[in-house]
């Protein structure tokens, strides 16, 4: 009805999204950093425990980190029984989400393919799906001759002959910066400030206890305060005095000019390097690998574009000819298990959400729940217990990184 | 995209190398008297800063040779290139 009303008043009519609230100097909690985790973070610490006196610091803009540099994919197909959970939970949180927050977030559940391009590759596949279906979750297990009827266009004659696929049918993309937008209105609708402009330069710790942060608009004062700054983990951490296991690496995607519908699926093809698919607006979207030196740069280079197209043209040859319109690259928090670091950490009252590594966007619900959960409770969240920080004392790693095949 | 002149080799493009990670990090020892937290700390944890860095990289595709690089993770400048063996680099590498 409002689309209706503004198209025929010239689009004056419209208001803010999030009120822009003039900062407070004490909250009952903050959150730093304003991407999809801390809004999310804010979001749930109102909702689920009605904590609505809670600030959310972003030092640039909100959506202009990496909620706003990523290839939006969902999924759950993970292999142990800890991520399974949590990233399906996540997952169901996404296709409520719209609703929740009354946003179109745009979630598209097109089903996200794995190729499988050698006897290797069909093992690791037939693998995942029994280890998906044991957990509980939707998978399905596609021949060769399935995968090229499900997706039209694939090269039929490929250097990498597609032997077979793994298919989450509940997989798909959403809109990221809508992730973002919806999440910020839905809090702000609730009472959280949300400031931007605004960088953490320090901590205020008293007793071995933080009691606010130090900003660039002054000193902010809350008992309990979180961290989801992915990229930016360990600059802020040590802020307060904490090392984190972490590495800073630069994840890189492309975006090609857009064209008519020609691919309804998510598509990862670990043999060739890329992963592909076509957004809203009718772009390939495609990423690649990190750069496995670290960077806080946020820019690629030219071998992983390469690697990238290459890759694409073999799916596709079709597509050879047309052309990339924007590339850019965004910090990511790599682990050694590859599973995210969420809950309490040695400094009172200092919680952290963090370790995404490459696939932070599909866990910003389930993140920001379980955040929200352990900074309002002191508690860890059932589904986030096995990602404690207190797991790189104990050995207890959750090792996504050997069992579900991601590249890093 | 990084050019990087192996010591051994010369100037050559980045896709020639890999990354080794953090440079001088000893191993605690002897291990029956390494805490859990002590060889954690030495497995998992790393400086990872946003500045300066030291680090090895190795020449895959070349001589096979592995050698150090200080590095600015900001700016991608490479500051110095060293021998493995050879002590940290002059001052101006902060950590």
């Amino acid at each position: 009805m409002s689309l209706l009303r503004e198209g025929v008043s010239g689009q004056q009519g419209w208001e803010p999204a999030w009120h822009d609230e003039p900062v407070r100097r004490s909250y009952d909690a903050i959150v730093i950093g304003g991407g999809g985790h801390g809004l999310a973070t804010a979001y749930y610490l109102a909702k689920n425990h009605g904590l609505t006196n809670v600030a959310v610091l972003e030092r640039g803009w909100i959506g202009g980190g990496n909620t706003g540099r990523n290839t939006t994919i969902i999924r759950s197909n993970y292999f142990f029984p800890e991520s399974a959970a949590f990233y399906d939970f996540s997952l169901k949180l996404y296709e409520g989400l719209s609703k929740d927050l009354n946003y179109n977030i745009m979630f598209s559940q097109r089903g996200m393919w794995v190729l499988a391009h050698d006897r290797h590759g069909v093992e690791m596949a037939r693998r995942s799906v029994n280890a998906m279906l044991l957990n509980g979750i939707d998978a399905e297990y596609h021949d060769a001759e399935s995968v090229h009827r499900h997706i039209p266009g694939l090269n039929p004659n490929p250097r990498f002959p597609i032997l077979g696929a793994m298919n989450q049918p509940r997989g798909g993309s959403a809109r990221h910066d809508a992730v973002a937008w919806g999440y910020a209105r839905a809090a702000s609708h609730l009472g959280v400030h949300i400031i931007q402009n605004c960088e953490v330069t320090g901590f205020i710790i008293r007793n071995g206890r933080v009691q606010g942060v130090e900003t660039s608009l002054g000193e902010i004062h809350a008992p309990r305060t979180g961290m989801a700054v992915a990229g930016h983990s360990s600059v802020i951490a040590r802020k307060a005095g904490l090392r984190l296991p972490i590495s800073s690496y630069a994840l890189q995607a492309f975006v090609s000019e857009p064209v008519k519908p020609c691919l309804d699926t998510v598509l990862l093809s670990p043999a060739t390097g890329v992963y592909v698919s076509q957004s809203d607006k009718g772009e390939l979207v495609l990423g690649a690998g990190l750069d496995l030196y670290l960077s806080y740069a946020q820019r690629g280079n030219l071998p992983w574009l390469e690697k990238a197209a290459a890759g694409l043209v073999e799916l596709f040859p079709q597509f050879s000819r047309m052309r990339f319109l924007r590339q850019w690259a965004g910090i990511v928090d790599v682990v050694h298990d590859s599973s995210p670091i969420i809950g309490r950490t040695d400094v009172d009252g200092f919680y952290i959400n963090c370790g995404w590594g490459t696939g932070g966007f599909k866990a910003i619900p389930a993140g920001g729940w379980c955040l929200a959960h352990v900074m309002a409770t002191g508690e860890s969240h059932p589904l986030a217990q096995a990602f404690g920080l207190e797991r790189f004392r104990t050995g207890a790693l959750v090792d996504e990184a050997s069992a579900s095949g991601i590249a890093h | 995209m990084l050019l990087i002149s192996c010591p051994y080799c010369g100037p050559r493009a980045e896709i020639e190398f890999r990354c080794g990670g953090e440079s001088h990090i000893i191993r605690p020892g002897p291990h029956d008297a390494v805490s859990d937290e002590r060889w954690g700390d030495y497995l998992f944890f790393r400086q990872n800063p946003k500045g300066e860095h030291l680090e090895r990289w190795f020449h895959a595709a070349g001589c096979r040779q592995w050698f150090n690089v200080a590095r600015d993770t900001v700016t991608h400048r490479i500051i110095a290139i060293y021998l493995m063996g050879e002590p940290k680099p002059a001052a101006e590498i902060s950590t």
